[in-house]
């Protein structure tokens, strides 16, 4: 042993002659035990909630603008029907609903369907080639709203049938009512999901946080045997588990935030489907607040799960003296 | 002079069991050197746990710096706990950590810099022999080295109080000798020592007090 057994006499222990000093600073090892097989798990585990709430703010997002989108395009037209019958008396009806319609204030045009649009609107149902004029089809007329309009249907509605019997309006206030109870639906739906996702994500965290201390009780030990205070120990746990909800959260947004991006981005480029094709998936675009949500989502991730063990620890702590 | 530790009728079980310890009374002054033996189960383990405070007793009292323990909290635990320096029979240093950063770890817990305390950490690794095994993770040390950088870590924050369990008990009787010295030098330099061993030729060796526990009672021989 190379020890020189004598202490200084000023109390503190010095060094042999010539000692020499770390050429530089040393890089500090972290005080919890870094990757373990928990740890790994706990990153997959926080990936894949993450995902799934990115998932679910985003679409939950998506399906709001899109019937919102809808819903402003529905409400700036509405269509006056006359039922079919003396082919002349329905003309002139229709120019008389068209008039009315134009003079009622909101309305910036009144466009009455001939007989080929009309046939073209049944085309899906009849098939092509038909002769319209053997069938009872209503006429329509065709009435453009201006946009934040306040336009009275109810007055509307009274004068068109006080002057055309036949004539029937239809504002599609039902079925704008029930795009937006689907969408409120969606969104809570999506709540829900996001409040289940959160609860599963820290209760997972509570978990890997007992066992984490646990596993390293004999380094808990001993950081309270050299005077830490519990609010040292729990930081020290803390920041081992904000690493580990950063690396998963931002996995599984980045996973997300890519799925979504396909979803617009690729039609756009011509890879898959047809951008205009309304039954692709490109209604599925959240938006910009859509990423933002999942950005949201990834702090809100890594945040609470640093808290959550936080407060775990803390609790742990108690247990160990 | 104000004791450093006092324990009055202190008394200890676990759960319902017998009591490990009975009617304890003791002082140990400031500046002081101390042996603790006794027969292995005869409560010294107990005794150093009540004295590091890792344990409360089920009855009596203990002061530990003119503090009465009971009513202290975990984070004035913690603040007491700084000014003793403990050495474990079986080391308790982190396998993880290097020898210096075993060493340094009580500053560390401080919140210091680790370019604050670089170089006394470094001078008190030469000092005890392990200037040469500083980056060297515990495992690859030996027993003496392993107490060796056990005893530097509780020496590094300058204790007012060493607890030293069995530190001559994975030695050599040269070591131990040699180890012995460290810590009459280190209490001549003004910390209270007690060294709790089982080493009857090791305690022949230096004239001090002896507190003998047996059957869960302590005797005092000044």
């Amino acid at each position: 042993m190379s020890t020189t057994d004598t202490a200084p006499a000023n109390g503190a222990p010095k060094a042999a002659e010539g000692a020499p000093r770390p050429p530089k600073a040393r890089p500090q090892t972290s005080i919890v035990p870094g990757a373990t097989i928990a740890g790994r798990a706990l990153v997959a585990v926080v990936a894949i909630m993450t995902f799934l709430a990115s998932l679910t703010i985003g679409a939950a997002l998506a399906v709001r603008s899109t019937a919102s989108h809808w819903r402003s395009d529905v409400t700036r037209e509405v269509t006056i029907q006359i039922r079919a019958g003396d082919r002349k008396l329905t003309d002139a009806q229709v120019q008389q609903a068209a008039e009315i319609a134009r003079t009622t204030p909101g309305v910036t045009d009144a466009h009455i369907l001939s007989t080929e649009e009309t046939g073209r609107l049944l085309e899906p149902w009849l098939g092509a080639g038909l002769d319209l004029g053997d069938l009872p089809v209503p006429r329509v007329v065709v009435v453009k709203i201006a946009p934040g309009a306040a336009v009275d249907f109810a007055k509307l509605r009274r004068t068109l049938s006080d002057r055309i019997p036949t004539a029937s309006l239809d504002d599609h206030r039902l079925w704008s009512r029930r795009l937006g109870a689907m969408a409120e639906g969606v969104v809570l739906t999506g709540v829900v999901l996001l409040v289940l996702v959160g609860l599963a994500t820290i209760l997972s965290v509570v978990f890997a946080t007992r066992a984490a201390v646990a596993t390293n009780r004999a380094v808990v030990e001993v950081l309270h045997f050299v005077g830490a205070r519990d609010g040292f120990i729990a930081a020290q746990f803390q920041r081992h588990f904000l690493k580990i909800g950063a690396q998963g959260g931002v996995i599984g947004g980045c996973a997300a935030a890519l799925l979504f991006g396909a979803i617009v981005g690729l039609p756009r480029f011509g890879l898959v489907g047809d951008p205009e094709d309304p039954t692709f998936l490109g209604w599925l675009n959240p938006g910009i607040w859509g990423f933002v949500g999942i950005a949201g989502a990834v702090l809100v991730v890594a945040l609470a799960t640093a808290l959550t063990s936080r407060i775990t620890v803390y609790r742990t702590l108690r247990t160990i003296q | 002079m104000e004791h450093l530790v006092r324990f009055e009728n202190v008394g200890l079980r676990y759960g319902m069991g017998s009591e490990v310890l009975k009617d304890v009374t003791f002082s140990i002054a400031p500046k002081s050197f101390q042996f603790l033996t006794g027969p292995s189960g005869a409560g010294k383990t107990t005794l150093m746990r009540l004295l590091f405070l890792s344990l409360r007793p089920t009855r009596g009292l203990i002061t530990l710096f003119g503090r009465d323990v009971s009513s202290l909290d975990p984070d004035e635990v913690a603040v007491l706990r700084r000014r003793i320096g403990i050495v474990f029979q079986d080391f308790r240093l982190l396998d993880h950590l290097t020898t210096y950063e075993n060493v340094a770890l009580p500053l560390r817990v401080l919140g210091k810099e680790e370019a604050s305390y670089r170089g006394e950490v470094t001078e008190l690794l030469h000092w005890v022999g392990l200037g040469d095994r500083m980056d060297v993770l515990p495992p690859v040390l030996s027993g003496g080295e392993k107490q060796r950088a056990a005893i530097a870590r509780a020496l590094i924050g300058r204790p007012e109080f060493l607890l030293a369990d069995e530190p001559t008990g994975n030695v050599d009787p040269t070591l131990a000798r040699r180890l012995l010295r460290l810590f009459i030098e280190l209490n001549r330099t003004g910390t209270s020592v007690l060294l709790a061993t089982h080493d009857i030729a090791l305690m022949d060796q230096y004239d001090a007090r002896r507190l003998v526990i047996a059957d869960g009672r302590l005797y005092v021989y000044d």
